[in-house]
């Protein structure tokens, strides 16, 4: 059953039709009193108005948010837990609700973050909620007088810029660490998606000490900035592209102080000749992860877009890959049998056919799709795409930019060295996948390609509990796992002498 | 006409001169990785550090236009046109809030064009 568009008679999310910023635990109207409009790629029409903020509104999300620092930072683990683990209560309370309404801001398939994205919003709240109890501190005996201990402190007040791909997912990974470290956050919303987050705040405001969470939209320009050049944040993390990436590390490196980023890859997702051994199981399995390159309709920093293949299986794997991808189901994002939806705005989908054409003109081969998808009545104004796949070479464009559509290019390889040659030739090092049966070639392979996360015989998982970050130009940092707290912690050491007697030096 | 690596619409070329007239002189940086990546990003002259590996392509309605170095090894054998599409964007480009985003369309060098820029061909 299609789910009814929001704001419509039936319909189980009503999205407000205008939405403020949430300061110091309150709504409240942006400086400049403007606002913009929110349109859901599904039909290309706005549904709600969010508030356009400046500086001076970063300026009072941070004003709330120092304020609330030093409460919130000596608040006990356990209590820091609870309140994380009823957030997470509270989203899974309202996981249908909540996944209409990202699907029809994002324009991402509603079986998706039914499956995916609500159900791990919920497991990284619950994640970092035992993380935070079971970490400890560490003690050190220099020697028999001597002992440095080691606590974890909070840093203090920190800014975090959310990407629009996963709205409340991105958004999850990076409030979840910071707040169960004891952090006071200021976040910054995507322009495109800033409607969901506002709908969690609705739902989970009440859940947090005013000014825990701060959340200013806007522009980039007109918001991130000021928040991230800002001197009061003691720590900025972003998920985005390389060039903002560079100027958010120069901003912070003006102020001397961390950042964490993930910026995206080019992942290559090789399929050795094994796969295809027997049909069976896993062959069928090997396919399913070849067609993950159009999840979220491609717009992943972890998009299988490079499928590489070992030529000795090449036609078989093409025949089959080409029938796997046409039984995608392209089409309205809010019915459940939809598999492909819309693409987040009409930029991405203008740069996405800018990369299919470049594709064509560089000379590799459509084996399917290319072009822009014709859907009927409400949708036609949406922003779709056919699931594409391209022949071609690794030096290419297509191989090597991130076109965040449902785009894969391929080629193949003739053997273990030149597989991971080709995988590697890459400015980016996020994820990548590994398909065999050989458990030394996984293994192998899975260790010599440079990429932060090596899926190996599955993709597009991606559970609390396992670390992502990237090598190369993907990043810095670690998120979803514990590793990631130290992100957002001091380490604070006590060099202590137990000892009654002068050192002897003077 | 020489050949150029890089040349604009004339579209782009309105809005730049709209955003100098607002933020004086500016620079293009194209961008790779996720989300608004492999889009050229238009900052204030100054604000993003150019740095020395970057390239320089040339220049659009007299803004300078650069690229990292390792980005440019795989697209130095294209030409670029900056254009301009309704969109949102994201990043600290200064087009965003007027409901535009800068866009790169791109077609091959010819055989001509890449001697003449010293490209191997």
């Amino acid at each position: 059953m299609t789910y009814v568009p929001p704001n419509h008679d039936g319909a189980i999310v009503r999205f407000r039709a205008r939405y403020e910023n949430f300061i110091g635990g309150d709504w409240v109207k942006p400086a400049k009193g403007q606002y913009f409009e929110d349109i859901t790629p599904v039909t290309g029409r706005a549904f709600c108005e969010v508030a356009r903020g400046s500086s001076a509104d970063i300026e009072t999300a941070l004003d709330a948010a120092h304020g609330a620092k030093a409460a919130w930072g000596k608040t006990s683990a356990g209590d820091r837990a609870s309140v994380l683990w009823k957030i997470a209560d509270r989203i899974e309370q309202n996981l249908e609700k909540l996944a209409v309404a990202e699907s029809w801001e994002n324009g991402k398939p509603v079986r998706e973050t039914l499956a995916a994205d609500l159900p791990l919003v919920v497991d990284h709240f619950r994640y970092f909620a035992g993380c935070i109890r079971a970490q400890e501190g560490g003690v050190s005996e220099l020697d028999g007088d001597t002992v440095a201990y080691h606590f974890h402190e909070p840093l203090g007040v920190v800014g975090q810029i959310i990407p629009w791909n996963f709205p409340l997912l991105m958004a999850a990974w990076k409030l979840a660490p910071a707040l169960a470290a004891g952090n006071c956050v200021v976040i910054k919303p995507a322009e495109q998606t800033p409607a969901t987050m506002m709908m969690l705040m609705d739902l989970v405001g009440d859940l947090l000490p005013p000014g825990v969470v701060n959340v200013v939209n806007g522009f980039g320009v007109e918001a991130g900035k000021p928040l991230a050049s800002n001197k009061r944040i003691a720590k900025i993390a972003f998920t985005g592209e390389t060039t903002t990436g560079r100027l958010i590390m120069q901003y912070a490196s003006e102020n001397l102080i961390p950042v964490t980023l993930e910026l995206g890859g080019k992942s290559p997702n090789v399929f050795f000749e094994d796969v295809f051994a027997k049909d069976d199981d896993f062959a069928d399995k090997a396919l399913e992860g070849f067609a993950m390159f159009a999840l979220n309709q491609g717009e992943v920093c972890t998009c299988p877009s490079r499928a590489l293949v070992q030529e000795s299986i090449l036609g078989q794997f093409v025949e089959r890959a080409v029938a796997r991808t046409k039984r995608h189901v392209p089409g309205n994002p809010l019915d459940p049998k939809t598999t492909v939806g819309a693409q987040a705005s009409n930029d991405q989908l203008e740069k996405i056919l800018a990369y299919i054409d470049i594709g064509k003109k560089e000379g590799a081969k459509v084996l399917t799709g290319g072009g822009r998808a014709e859907l009927p009545g409400d949708l036609a104004k949406g922003y779709y795409v056919q699931p594409t796949i391209f022949q071609g070479t690794n030096e290419m464009r297509v191989f090597q930019e991130e076109i965040f559509g449902p785009v894969v290019s391929l080629a193949p390889f003739r053997d273990f060295d030149h597989a991971i040659k080709t995988a590697n030739e890459t400015l980016y090092g996020l994820g990548a996948g590994v398909w065999t049966r050989d458990g030394n070639t996984a293994y192998r392979a899975g260790r010599a390609i440079e990429a932060g996360r090596v899926w190996t015989n599955c993709y597009h998982l991606y559970p609390a509990h396992a670390a992502f970050g990237g090598y190369k130009q993907s990043g810095i940092g670690r998120e979803n796992h514990r590793m990631m707290l130290a992100h957002y912690q001091q380490t604070k050491n006590l060099l202590v002498s137990y000892s009654p007697k002068a050192m002897g030096f003077f | 006409m020489p050949a150029t690596r890089v040349s604009s619409t004339e579209a782009a070329d309105r809005l730049i001169r709209e955003l100098r007239a607002e933020h004086g002189e500016l620079v293009f940086h194209q961008s790779g990785g996720c989300c608004d990546g492999s889009a050229p990003m238009c900052f204030p002259r100054g604000d993003f550090r150019i740095g020395g590996g970057d390239v320089l392509l040339g220049e659009v309605a007299g803004v300078p236009f650069y690229m990292g170095g390792a980005q440019f090894a795989f697209w130095k054998h294209t030409h670029l046109t900056v254009d301009v599409v309704p969109g949102r964007g994201s990043g600290f480009s200064l087009e965003a809030p007027r409901g535009v985003r800068f866009l790169v369309r791109s077609r091959v060098l010819t055989t001509e064009e890449l001697r003449e820029l010293g490209e191997p061909v």
